[in-house]
C-alpha cells in the first residue's frame, strides 16, 4: 500500500483559514489502512477543525466526505453535483488523489492533509516499513525476493558493502542489511549459487530518471 | 450505598472502555460537554485484555487535539477502578466535577453562544 502520515493540523489550519467552506475528502484505500486518511481520520479533523475555528469566532462550514478512491475519475466524479459548494478541499488521500482530485476540479483549491511516506506493509501495528520504490524492472527473482532497491541505502546490486555488520546497515541500528536478508534468504531456499552471479548494470531508465512515467496499454483503452 | 455523586454527569455506557474512540470524544467537546472522563477497569483487569489500554491511548490523542483546537487537554481524563468500587467512583466524578467547574465552561461554546448573541440569534 501507499503509506501516508498525518500532517500536524496546525499546518492544515495555516492552509485553509482563509476559507469559509471547506470539503474534508477521505480516501478508503491506502491511506484508511494505515490510518492516516480514511473516514475516521476524516471525522476526527472536520471535528477538531470546526471546533478550532469557532473557537475563533468563526462558524465556518467543515464537511466531511470519503471516496472509494481518489486515484480513479469515477469515484471523483461522485462530488460533481456539491463541489460548487466549496471554497476548498482538505485532501486526506495520498500525494496521487490530492493531484487527481485537483485535476478533476480546476477551479477548486485542493489541500493535502497527509505526509505521502512510500509504498510499504503494516510490519505490526502501528509499524510500517518500506518494501518498493516502483522503479519499473522488477529484479526480485533474482535477489530471493528481497529489494535492495528499497531495503538497501546504496541500492546496491551485487552486495553487501562494508558497512554490513551482525546483519544491521551501518546507516543505523534500527535498519537491517537487505543484502544480509538476501543472502539468508537465498541460503535458507538452498539457491546460493544465484548469489554467486554477478547482477547486470540495471536500466534506471524505467525509474524516475527517465522522468514522468506513463503505462499504455491498447488492449484497454477504449 | 446510596452514594452522591455531581448531577451535571451524563454517563454513557459502553461494553468496555476500548469502544470509545477519539471521534466519539471530540464529538462530545464539539456538541457542548465541558468535561469528558472515561472510566475503565484497573489497568491488567480487562475482560477483553486490552480494552483499556487502548483507551488509555486514545484518551492522549484526545488530550493532544484539544490543546491544539484551544479547548485544553486538562478537559480529559482517563480513570481506573473495579466494578465494585462505587465509592471511588464518587470520588473520581466529584473530582472531575471540581476541575471544570474551576476551568470554566467548554471554550467553543462560550464561543458559540457569544457569536448567537452578538448577531442577535436564539439557540
Amino acid at each position: 500500500m501507499i503509506v501516508a502520515e498525518k500532517k500536524p493540523m496546525e499546518e492544515i489550519i495555516e492552509e485553509i483559514k482563509h476559507f469559509e467552506n471547506i470539503l474534508v475528502l477521505g480516501c478508503n484505500e491506502c491511506v484508511t489502512v494505515c490510518e492516516a486518511g480514511g473516514k475516521k481520520e476524516v471525522g476526527v479533523l472536520a471535528s477538531a477543525l470546526r471546533m478550532f475555528f469557532l473557537k475563533q469566532g468563526r462558524k465556518m462550514r467543515i464537511d466531511e466526505r470519503t471516496l472509494e478512491r481518489q486515484c480513479d475519475p469515477e469515484y471523483l466524479e461522485e462530488i460533481r453535483d456539491v463541489a460548487d459548494g466549496y471554497d476548498a478541499v482538505v485532501s486526506l488521500a495520498c500525494g496521487v488523489g490530492v493531484q487527481f482530485t485537483a485535476e478533476h476540479y480546476p477551479s477548486l483549491p485542493v489541500y493535502p492533509g497527509v505526509n505521502t511516506c512510500f509504498m510499504g506493509v503494516t510490519e505490526a501495528r502501528g509499524m510500517w516499513t518500506e518494501r518498493c520504490q516502483g522503479c519499473g524492472q522488477c529484479i526480485l527473482a533474482a535477489t530471493g525476493g528481497i529489494c535492495p532497491v528499497a531495503r538497501c541505502a546504496k541500492r546496491l546490486f551485487n552486495g553487501p558493502c562494508g558497512g554490513s555488520s551482525d546483519g544491521k546497515c551501518e546507516i543505523g541500528k534500527d535498519t537491517v542489511c537487505a543484502w544480509q536478508l538476501i543472502i539468508d534468504r537465498l541460503r535458507a531456499l538452498g539457491r546460493m549459487e544465484e548469489y554467486e552471479r554477478i547482477a547486470p548494470i540495471k536500466d534506471w531508465s524505467t525509474d524516475r530518471a527517465g522522468g514522468p512515467r506513463k503505462i499504455v496499454r491498447e488492449d484497454l483503452a477504449p | 450505598m446510596r452514594l452522591s455523586y455531581p448531577a451535571d454527569i451524563r454517563i454513557v455506557r459502553v461494553p468496555c472502555t476500548g469502544k470509545v474512540d477519539l471521534i466519539h470524544i471530540l464529538r462530545a467537546f464539539e456538541k457542548g460537554a465541558d468535561g469528558v472522563s472515561v472510566v475503565g477497569c484497573m489497568e491488567g483487569d480487562c475482560h477483553y485484555n486490552s480494552g483499556n489500554f487502548r483507551a488509555k491511548k486514545r484518551v492522549a490523542q484526545a488530550k493532544k487535539v484539544l490543546d491544539t483546537v484551544g479547548i485544553g487537554a486538562e478537559r480529559v481524563q482517563m480513570y481506573n477502578l473495579s466494578s465494585s468500587e462505587g465509592p471511588r467512583f464518587a470520588r473520581f466524578a466529584e473530582e472531575m466535577a471540581d476541575r471544570i467547574r474551576a476551568l470554566g465552561p467548554n471554550p467553543v461554546r462560550a464561543a458559540v453562544n457569544q457569536m448567537e448573541h452578538q448577531t442577535g440569534g436564539g439557540r
